[in-house]
């Protein structure tokens, strides 16, 4: 098992020391959310009862962008550096070392988001059950996002305009993972059960975990033909 | 030519498949306009008035066969997506290319029509209703499918790259339709309901069944007739196109 998945924790702790070593993209990404997410009650107004309403929502759309935004460069300055055709090359299988890389994406863009949901999910009045729905419901979706979208930025790979492109290619795709994910919080804000919203975003995550891999590799082969 | 002596792997080369769409198209073109008349004549003349929408509800019979047209256009494109990635075949990929403009116009038809016929019906232009949702999601596909198509120059990266993009499409379909139904019945309860209408009249069924087979000529005729200009396209350098198709 070790020897299995050997190739996924080396793509996965080189990507990770990558990411320490620039940790401005790291920390923009964040930011990013957060600025996002704050501007909501900027422009919807500071009505507590509405904005616990739509924070579910508005923490959701947040995590999705913040996802977008690194994805671009999931697989842009391996391709500019030629790291992907040796690693297309290699004898170690492909597809595990491009998952150990899209895990690598969401501990650097997923797990941060899944940490500051929370504090800003206090901003929007949460109660503190809810806080905690809201952070099983983005660690359990999040791997979602960036595991769809590496198959988007494969497709999109050196593409012109690859970054407008992939989100159109990619938001669609999104779309159940924001109903079920925003609506686990949105349940337990109303009382009813949770369990259902959160066992299809758990479905969702081991499928896309098992088979979007697989469609990536295939897309980077095309396009480093 | 007899039977026997077909190879049907004669025409997956796009220098036979040309003159072959070339010699279909009059045929598919004449069973569309047939079709269309008989579908039209039912529609507007035999069908009878509806007890509660009025004559509003004629409009019917363009909606539902273009939702359904643009449904399974996109299932088509993913068997020949999948035929493409299998076999390699290059006019797999070109007729992916020919048929998706046409599913993105019934796409767009199917909302345009839903929206004319929801307003003095629903009373609104729009509403979140899960069949709604989901075929506006379906347009965004098409969408990002032409966009991809469009922003890769090498045509045979285009082709397979649509390729996996109409396959995971495919499988993400079903999810994202099933998954908005949830959402709203979850949220809003069955506000507006498309299935409580009482059983249809056989007339009435029989011209909606006809208007869809005439929109699957015209499909058929349009993709036929885009996958020849694509095939020249493609094909210019090549000897047979400039023996045969430029004269």
């Amino acid at each position: 098992m070790n020897t299995f998945l050997f190739p996924l924790r080396q793509t996965l702790r080189r990507d990770l020391l990558l990411a320490i070593r620039h940790k401005t993209e790291v920390i923009t990404a964040l930011f990013f959310f957060v600025i996002v997410v704050n501007l909501l009650p900027l422009g919807i107004g500071p009505d507590p009862d509405l904005l616990r309403k739509i924070a579910p929502g508005a923490l959701w759309i947040g995590a999705l962008l913040a996802t977008l935004l690194g994805l671009q460069r999931l697989f842009s300055p391996d391709h500019a550096d030629g790291t992907l055709e040796q690693m297309a090359l290699s004898p170690q299988s492909f597809t595990l070392l491009i998952a150990g890389k899209i895990w690598a994406h969401w501990v650097v863009s997923g797990l941060p988001v899944v940490l500051v949901a929370p504090v800003l999910g206090v901003q929007f009045d949460l109660p503190a059950h809810s806080l905690l729905i809201l952070m099983v419901s983005l660690l359990l979706g999040t791997p979602v996002l960036s595991f769809i979208g590496a198959v988007g930025a494969a497709l999109t790979l050196g593409l012109r305009g690859s970054g407008v492109l992939l989100s159109l290619l990619i938001l669609p795709l999104y779309i159940p993972t924001l109903i079920f994910g925003a609506g686990a919080v949105e349940a337990d804000l109303a009382g009813t059960g949770v369990q259902g919203h959160l066992s299809l975003l758990g479905a969702l995550a081991v499928l896309s975990v098992f088979f979007a891999p697989w469609a990536t590799t295939l897309a980077l082969r095309i396009a480093l033909e | 030519m007899s039977v026997s002596l077909i190879n049907w792997f004669k025409f997956s080369s796009p220098a036979s498949f040309y003159p072959l769409a070339g010699r279909l198209v009059p045929w598919f073109a004449t069973i569309f306009f047939l079709l269309l008349c008989v579908g039209l004549w039912i529609a507007l003349m035999m069908a009878p008035t509806d007890a509660q929408q009025g004559e509003g509800y004629r409009i019917i019979f363009v909606h539902v066969p273009a939702s359904w047209m643009s449904m399974f256009i996109y299932c088509v494109m993913a068997f020949w997506s999948a035929i493409g990635l299998a076999f390699n075949t290059r006019l797999s990929g070109m007729m992916t290319s020919a048929l998706a403009p046409t599913g993105a116009l019934f796409a767009f038809l199917s909302l345009w029509t839903g929206s004319l016929w929801g307003k003095p019906m629903w009373g609104a232009w729009w509403v979140w209703d899960a069949r709604l949702t989901s075929q506006l999601i379906l347009f965004f596909l098409y969408l990002g499918f032409i966009a991809l198509q469009a922003a890769i120059d090498d045509p045979r990266r285009a082709d397979k790259a649509g390729a996996i993009l109409a396959l995971v499409g495919v499988i993400n379909v079903p999810i994202i339709y099933f998954s908005v139904q949830w959402w709203n019945t979850l949220h809003q309860g069955a506000s507006v309901s498309m299935t409580k209408a009482p059983s249809m009249a056989h007339i009435m069924l029989a011209g909606m069944l006809i208007m869809a087979l005439a929109f699957w000529a015209y499909a058929i005729t349009m993709a036929l007739m885009r996958v020849r200009c694509i095939i020249l396209e493609r094909e210019l350098a090549s000897e047979w196109v400039k023996r045969n198709a430029m004269e």
